[in-house]
């Protein structure tokens, strides 16, 4: 038994109007494994929306095969296919919540399609109202809702079939930064708590950052590159990659002063980087030369990576990369450009 | 006199009420089939969905004087006469059938098509599509349209007075100007006026309550 739960496999899809044909994928390949949270990440008008349709066969493909579970999407009858839709919640961009009915309502909805009584559909949404903690907006309508609040209630409604995979196409795009951060640790949570494999479409990067196990990284109808989210975060190969990664225009810091070496740290918002800056060179008695950095940082959590120049004194540095590594920051010995990467060590 | 303007306000609401209900019966399902059929609809059917469109605007492109006319053969077919309220309702049903059909077919092309998707994510048949999203979303749009429809049937049934139909519409013709009873007119479009406001008003009302997006 493979862990795998999406296969897709030379997906190709075009789209035939009267401005001519608009290929939107071609020749994606790509290999979901079940409980991660994959992202796929991309610019406007890449293909990702394409993508995820064509994952749940909303959008069927012009070629290519979609497996879910081993199954072929293309081989099943339409009954199937409705069945098969049902063990995939998805949630989108716009809540897309049915206007004319309440939170709890909202909720039954799926259940309601899969054939689930009346009864045993209305307690479980009011276990799920709680699991995404609004279970005192049960009467609330859309309209008199929050864009977070929404978006929970999308949740709920979406794990109410208790699905295998939770499709997210830009779930945290319309929502403000606090709320974008309560939604993905919800996200995580469920992730974690019931299982469930999580595919995360986002154009920002650092959704994929806070969440993703890993990335696949979508540009003009392409995968260009996919992988470990710390692996593409801390070398990005393609393009698009380092431009997702560095909005601001400016180059992954890779400078590297000809012999001293260098470390690229890696903050993925489970630590603040300015206490373990000040603590290390305090405890190794050792100071560092911060080459450049590039990160942000959000509710006192650092997000981003920087490089550091480690002092020429080598029992100094053994220091520095053993205090890291008991920090459990992720770091990469910086090698000078064109030089092949060395392997990266994760503490 | 007062006895004949109540039987004339009642036959009114008779032949308004029983025509939309059956206008409906029509109408409904075919703006449904227009909606659906559409090219960008769930289950696109081109050549069904040209069909419909076509007897639907030939049908609406026809005056109602005329109509009611040249189907009294059908009127007879199913009613026996062509005089009378319940003859009356033929033609109305035959008028306002595809005039309901493009206002159906125009409140569902509100309803937003994020939410359309998401239920066909949760693999919604199209049955399932149509009854329990599309309907219930496009509620609020299709009771406006509803209150449209039968204030424009009222109107309908008024001209039918003309040609032996009953109601107000009749009263009118046959006392306002055959009789030129000035008076009798100026009450019967009062009345009429009054139903209108009725209907129009009750079915905004009820629209307006029955939307969940307003506060
Ligand atoms: N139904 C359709 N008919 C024609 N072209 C389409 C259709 N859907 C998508 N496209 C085209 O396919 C390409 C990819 O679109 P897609 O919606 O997948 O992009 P996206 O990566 O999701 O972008 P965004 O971030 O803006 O949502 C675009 O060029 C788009 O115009
Ligand atoms: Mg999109």
């Amino acid at each position: 038994m493979s862990d795998e739960i999406i296969r897709v496999e030379e997906l190709n899809k075009t789209f035939t109007g009267k401005s001519g044909t608009i290929v939107a994928l071609d020749g994606v390949n790509l290999s979901i494994r079940r409980g991660e949270i994959f992202g796929i990440i991309g610019l406007s008008g890449a293909g990702k929306s394409t993508l995820v349709r064509c994952i749940n066969f909303l959008e069927r493909p012009t070629s290519g095969r979609v497996l879910f579970q081993g199954r072929d999407l293309a081989e099943l009858k339409p009954r199937e296919l409705l069945l098969a839709r049902q063990s995939m919640g998805m949630i989108f961009q716009g809540f897309n919540l049915l206007s004319q009915r309440n939170a709890l309502q909202n909720i039954c909805f799926p259940m309601e399609i899969a054939g689930v009584p009346r009864a045993d559909a209305k307690k479980r949404a009011n276990e799920l109202l709680e699991l995404v903690g609004l279970s005192d907006r049960a009467d609330a309508y859309p309209s008199q809702m929050s864009g977070g609040q929404k978006q929970r209630i999308a949740i709920a409604r979406a794990l109410s079939t208790s699905p295998s995979v939770l499709l997210c196409d830009e779930a945290t795009s319309a929502l403000d930064p606090n709320t974008t951060r309560q939604i993905l640790e919800l996200l995580k949570h469920i992730n974690k708590a019931l299982g469930i494999t999580v595919v995360m479409i986002t154009h920002e990067m650092k959704v994929i950052e806070t969440i993703c196990n890993r990335v696949a990284v979508i540009d003009e109808s392409h995968i260009v590159e996919m992988g470990e989210v710390k692996d593409i975060f801390i070398r990005p190969q393609s393009k698009i990659a380092k431009q997702l990664i560095f909005p601001q225009g400016d180059d992954a810091p890779n400078i590297s002063k000809a012999g001293k070496r260098s470390l690229r740290l890696v903050f993925d918002g489970t630590s603040a980087f300015e206490p373990i800056i000040s603590q290390m060179t305090l405890d190794c008695r050792a100071a560092v030369n911060i080459l450049a950095a590039n990160t942000k940082n959000v509710d006192g959590k650092t997000y981003g990576q920087m490089v550091i120049q480690l002092p020429e004194d080598e029992v100094s540095a053994a220091r520095i990369e053993a205090y890291l590594k008991d920090r459990s920051i992720f770091f990469k010995e910086e090698v000078p450009e064109n030089a092949e990467c060395d392997t990266g060590r994760y503490s | 006199m007062l006895n004949a303007i109540l039987v004339g306000i009642l036959e009114t609401v008779y032949m308004t009420v029983v025509s939309t209900i059956f206008a409906y019966v029509i109408g409904l399902p075919l703006g449904v089939i227009l909606y659906v059929t559409d090219k960008g609809g769930t289950h696109p059917i081109l050549w069904l969905n040209r069909v419909i469109g076509f007897i639907v605007n030939f049908l609406r492109s026809v005056p109602f004087i005329i109509l009611l006319v040249w189907v009294m053969p059908i009127t007879r077919a199913i009613v026996g006469t062509t005089i009378g309220s319940t003859a009356v309702i033929v033609p109305l049903v035959i008028a306002a059938a595809p005039f309901i059909a493009r206002m159906v077919e125009s409140s569902l092309k509100e309803v937003d098509l994020g939410i359309i998707e998401a239920a066909q994510s949760m693999g919604a048949s199209s049955f399932q599509l149509i009854y329990k999203v599309l309907i219930p979303e496009a509620k609020p749009s299709l009771l406006v349209g509803s209150a449209i429809a039968i204030t424009t049937i009222l109107g309908y049934s008024a001209l039918a007075g003309t040609v032996g139909g009953g109601g107000l519409g009749a009263l009118a013709y046959n006392y306002g100007y055959i009789r030129r009873d000035e008076d009798v007119l100026l009450v019967t479009v009062i009345l009429l006026v009054i139903v209108v406001q009725i209907f129009q008003e009750v079915g905004m009302l009820i629209a307006k309550k029955a939307d969940k997006r307003v506060k």
